[in-house]
């Protein structure tokens, strides 16, 4: 019996335990006990992904069908490389989150239904990447849709918000389920079976297999939060606990990606070129489309929420530069654009971990998710600021978080995936410059968004009550956030054996280590080695550290009264700036993209119009895509609605008169 | 052998940053009319900071402190990674542009955060500015390294370097002029000099490198200056050696070395007293102009790199 063997065995039996307990005991330790069984259910799942990862093979097959009646075929669960990373991140993920939900839960967000719901999302998840079928897949596709409905539904009593949150969701996710139930069933009428193996064995050709791309990747672009179907992640995000919140945006959004991995790589690999040119728009304008967003957004949660479809797009561009690249002949170049893709992926779902828990400290400690009512939080909450500072260092791709290696390595293979002269490839010559200055730009956003975060958040001082007096959280929330932070520096120093890792996954070669625990990439003539410069960055460090300490031992800082105010004595927190003043230049700047509603009331005195009393100024950003794609869709629906309730007017009258329409035309079919 | 090559570097680089500062500001008063303070004035300057007391607002944290210090560590290793003097680099850091940015990016989102940190109005005015700026920068800095990198097939700065130097007709191409065009601007902008930023302003509401720094004094306004005039000669000597690549030592002898650090100071005190001429008569453009200033250095990035591709 394998590690997989026993990973694949223990996680029903672990969502099993930890349902029962959710509904048996009772609220004063629900959320400890059923906390830790999802933990473990998370940490089982983790090691199955382990056990794929070293290619120990193992699976579990379940028959289905009425014994003695049908017999409807089998369901597998059998993990192969690619599925075991992505294990092996909603096993962490979901071990941690569960970890902090023993502390965070309380009232709503630990009711018997809350945590009942919570293995069974997590056990979706899980049946994902480890299924060997199209079944399978679709069946834990559900399982996951249904278990975090019902958790995002937690809070549903005390903010009307949830309940719109909650119907934007799960209409998206069964869009999502439907694209991919058509889509596979395309590709299962032109195969013979289910299995993976048989799908890509005899895949479809011409129209077929471009109408099952599209459709799976509808499905899994929707999961996957980008634009324009992402408008479910700014609203489910924030509403969701955050513990949940952290699930779904480091966890389950990924399993698009793996969606779209598993079609390009395996069951589809060599589509006409317009299926990456579709994907790099995708992928390219929900980048730049979602950190803009987040820039300018001060509901911390829903910032993050942005932030994910940025980092979303940045993969599923990687992933269409490796199969433009593959098209013409690069593999090397497309090899590492694909490791870039499953960086993304780890880093991304380390970081967002800890930041989305971060977010869920904060709101835990002072009630706000409003970063233009924080600061100062540094000072009042220690721990829970150094690791959301790392979390946010990953996210502004700053060295030497995970972040950085992810996107170094993806700028290493688009600035290298050329073919020169006149036969130059002129798609190829247009679209990569465009995707490197599409990634700097998020990435020079990003910078913005997280300096914004951790700068009105953490720094200066309160700008509300709340935030003036909040405590920092017991050990149950911040050790899991010192566990995520942890990863991301690790990932961050040390990504060699990550990248050997990822690369083993999606069969890429041309990937090594270097240096002390670097990372090589000989087809692109480069190599990252962040330990090396850390050791570099402390050597001249030294000279400037012993400058300081003598300098500082002679004259010690000296504390005075106040700020420089311009000659003025008044100092108010709230002179300082908030995150909406901090990202006021970049919605001047893209004012044309983000339009959002600005409201100016100028009262005056009675006395003299000259003379302004009070001045009132409201700016609410509204989502553009949502007005533009969404409103007009909503408001046909509605009237489609209104029209059929035409037929049904209570009249006992037209009801006969419908039956016995219907008779009649039954009649006219049947004797035709 | 390598090692101590890059510690000379630094050495020079940092004996050499106070003296540009100080030519800069003397041209400048010069053509103004006025007398100056002389060329060691910026040396006198952070020698006195680094000796006096800082003075801290009641309130303030201890990255008051210690973003001097993280700012100056970032410029140094920069000015370490970016071939000033010679091509030859450690074996295990690269002298990778996307990673030279990435250091130099450490040391703009330290000062951002001490500009918030102080809790006034000001502070977090500089800072978001600074931000939006380093944000637009961004695109054009790394599309001009991929249209440098092109011809080169590596990202290595001293690749990059060297194969200029054995065939200097490509330092007047088409695509290495476009993207030293386009970098200039970027160093403008990134260093605060005009038109971006007015780094001699005395109005508040005008500033932004000084806005952010408005808290700080003593010892950390003396990292704060030095670290910022670092960050200047790093991607000022990076732009003029990628210009003139002559001088630039290919190996690691004392006599090479000597004469690349002569020829380094050179070319970049007669870079320096350019740019210092110019501003006299440039006037810092509205903030809201500055986007279209970085628009159009990123067109010229753009057309670098597509150049590059087609135009072999």
């Amino acid at each position: 019996m394998t590690l997989t063997d026993v990973g694949l065995l223990s996680q029903p039996v672990l969502a099993g335990l930890a349902f029962i307990a959710a509904l048996a005991v009772n609220d004063s330790r629900r959320s400890a006990i059923a906390g830790t069984l999802n933990a473990l259910l998370g940490l089982a799942t983790a090691a199955t992904g382990v056990g794929a990862l070293l290619g120990e093979p193992g699976s579990l097959t379940f028959a289905t069908g009425i014994p003695g009646i049908a017999h409807l075929g089998q369901l597998a669960l059998a993990p192969d490389r690619l599925g075991g990373i992505f294990l092996v991140v909603v096993g962490v993920v979901g071990a941690l989150s569960a970890w902090f939900g023993v502390g965070y839960a309380h009232g709503a967000t630990a009711t018997r239904a809350a945590w009942a719901a919570y293995p069974i999302f997590l056990w979706g998840m899980s049946i994902v990447p480890a299924a060997g079928d199209a079944v399978t897949f679709l069946l834990g596709w559900e399982l996951m849709a249904l278990g975090s409905t019902v958790l995002l539904h937690s809070e549903h009593a005390t903010r009307p918000q949830v309940r719109s949150a909650v119907l934007w969701y799960a209409a998206m996710t069964h869009l999502s389920f439907v694209l991919l139930l058509a889509g596979f069933a395309v590709l299962i009428a032109s195969a013979n079976g289910t299995t993976w193996e048989a799908l890509a064995a005899s895949p479809p050709t011409g129209v077929s297999a471009s109408l099952a791309f599209v459709l799976l990747a509808g499905g899994f672009a929707t999961k996957a939060g980008l634009v324009p179907v992402h408008v479910w992640l700014p609203r489910a995000h924030p509403e969701a606990p955050s513990h949940v919140s952290a699930a779904m945006s480091a966890a389950m959004v990924k399993l698009g990606i793996y969606g779209l991995l598993l079609v390009t790589l395996r069951l589809l690999p060599d589509g006409p070129r317009w299926w990456a040119i579709g994907l790099l728009v995708l992928g390219g304008v929900s980048a730049v489309y979602g950190i803009l967003e987040a820039s300018v957004t001060s509901d911390l949660k829903r910032l993050l929420a942005f932030s994910t479809t940025e980092n979303l797009g940045l993969m599923v561009t990687g992933l269409a530069v490796a199969m433009m690249l593959r098209s013409t002949g690069q593999r090397a170049v497309a090899d590492v654009a694909l490791v870039a893709v499953v960086l993304l992926v780890i880093s991304h779902a380390a970081f967002k971990t800890v930041l989305f828990l971060g977010a869920g400290s904060i709101l835990h400690a002072t009630g706000e998710r409003d970063l233009d009512r924080l600061g100062g939080l540094a000072r009042r909450m220690p721990r829970t600021a150094f690791a959301t500072s790392i979390g946010a260092l990953a996210a502004a791709a700053l060295p030497i978080s995970s972040g950085f290696v992810a996107e170094w390595v993806l700028l290493q293979s688009l600035v290298h995936g050329d073919t020169r002269g006149p036969t130059a490839d002129r798609v190829i010559a247009i679209a990569l410059p465009i995707t490197v200055a599409v990634v700097a730009l998020t990435a020079g956003l990003a910078l913005l968004t997280f300096v914004k975060v951790v700068g009105i958040a953490f720094l200066a001082r309160g700008r509300s009550l709340e935030a003036t007096n909040a405590h920092e959280n017991p050990a149950s929330m911040t050790v899991p956030m010192w566990v995520g932070a942890g990863l991301v520096l690790g990932l961050g120093l040390v990504p060699g054996w990550v990248a050997m890792v990822a690369a083993a996954a999606v069969g890429a070669s041309g990937i090594e280590p270097a240096g002390l625990a670097g990372v090589a990439l000989p087809s692109v003539n480069a190599l990252l080695d962040p330990v090396s410069l850390v050791l570099m960055s402390l050597a001249v460090a030294v000279p400037i550290a012993v400058i300081t300490v003598r300098a500082a031992r002679k004259a010690p800082r000296r504390t005075v009264d106040l700020p420089w105010g311009c000659g003025g004595v008044r100092v108010d927190p709230t002179m300082q700036y908030t995150a909406t003043s901090y990202a006021e230049p970049l919605v001047r700047i893209f004012d044309d993209a983000l339009r959002p509603t600005r409201d100016l009331d100028v009262t005056h005195t009675v006395e003299s119009d000259y003379l302004v009393r009070e001045v009132a100024y409201r700016q609410r950003m509204v989502d553009q895509v949502e007005r533009g794609l969404y409103e007009p869709v909503i408001r046909l629906l509605w009237r489609i609605g209104d029209q059929a309730r035409r037929l049904q007017d209570g009249s006992v009258h037209r009801y006969l008169g419908f039956s016995f329409a219907a008779l009649v035309v039954v009649l006219l079919v049947v004797t035709w | 052998m390598t090692a101590l090559a890059v510690a000379w570097q630094i050495l020079v680089a940092v004996a050499l940053t106070p003296v540009l500062v100080g030519v800069m500001r003397q041209v400048r008063a010069r053509l103004e009319g006025r007398v100056g303070a002389g060329i060691g004035q910026p040396w006198r300057d952070v020698r006195k900071l680094l000796a006096k007391e800082p003075l801290a607002a009641e309130g303030a944290g201890p990255l008051m402190s210690a973003v001097p210090v993280i700012l100056v560590i970032s410029s140094l290793v920069s000015v370490a990674l970016v071939p000033l003097l010679g091509i030859a680099t450690l074996a295990w850091v690269p002298d990778d542009l996307f990673v030279v940015v990435s250091v130099l990016l450490v040391g703009t989102v330290a000062l951002a955060l001490l500009g918030l940190e102080s809790g006034t109005a000001f502070g977090g005015m500089g800072s978001s500015r600074h931000m939006m700026i380093a944000a637009l920068v961004e695109p054009t800095v790394l599309v001009a390294v991929y249209a440098l990198s092109v011809p080169v097939g590596t990202t290595a700065l001293s690749s990059i370097l060297q194969a200029r130097m054995s065939d200097p007709t490509t330092v007047i191409s088409p695509v290495s002029l476009l993207a030293l065009v386009a970098l200039s601007i970027v160093v403008l902008a990134e260093t605060g000099r005009l038109p971006v930023d007015n780094p001699a302003t005395h109005l508040e509401l005008t500033m932004v490198h000084e806005a952010m720094i408005l808290e700080s004094s003593g010892r950390d306004l003396g990292w704060l200056e030095l670290g910022s005039w670092l960050r200047l000669t790093a991607l000022l000597g990076l732009v003029v050696n990628l210009a003139l690549p002559w001088g630039v030592a290919a190996d690691l002898g004392v006599g090479a070395t000597v004469i690349a650090t002569l020829a380094f100071s050179v070319k970049l005190l007669i870079a320096g007293s350019m740019i210092a001429a110019a501003e006299v008569f440039l006037a810092k453009v509205r903030l809201f102009r500055v986007p279209e200033l970085l628009a159009g250095s990123f067109v010229l990035a753009f057309l670098s790199v597509t150049a590059s591709y087609l135009l072999v």
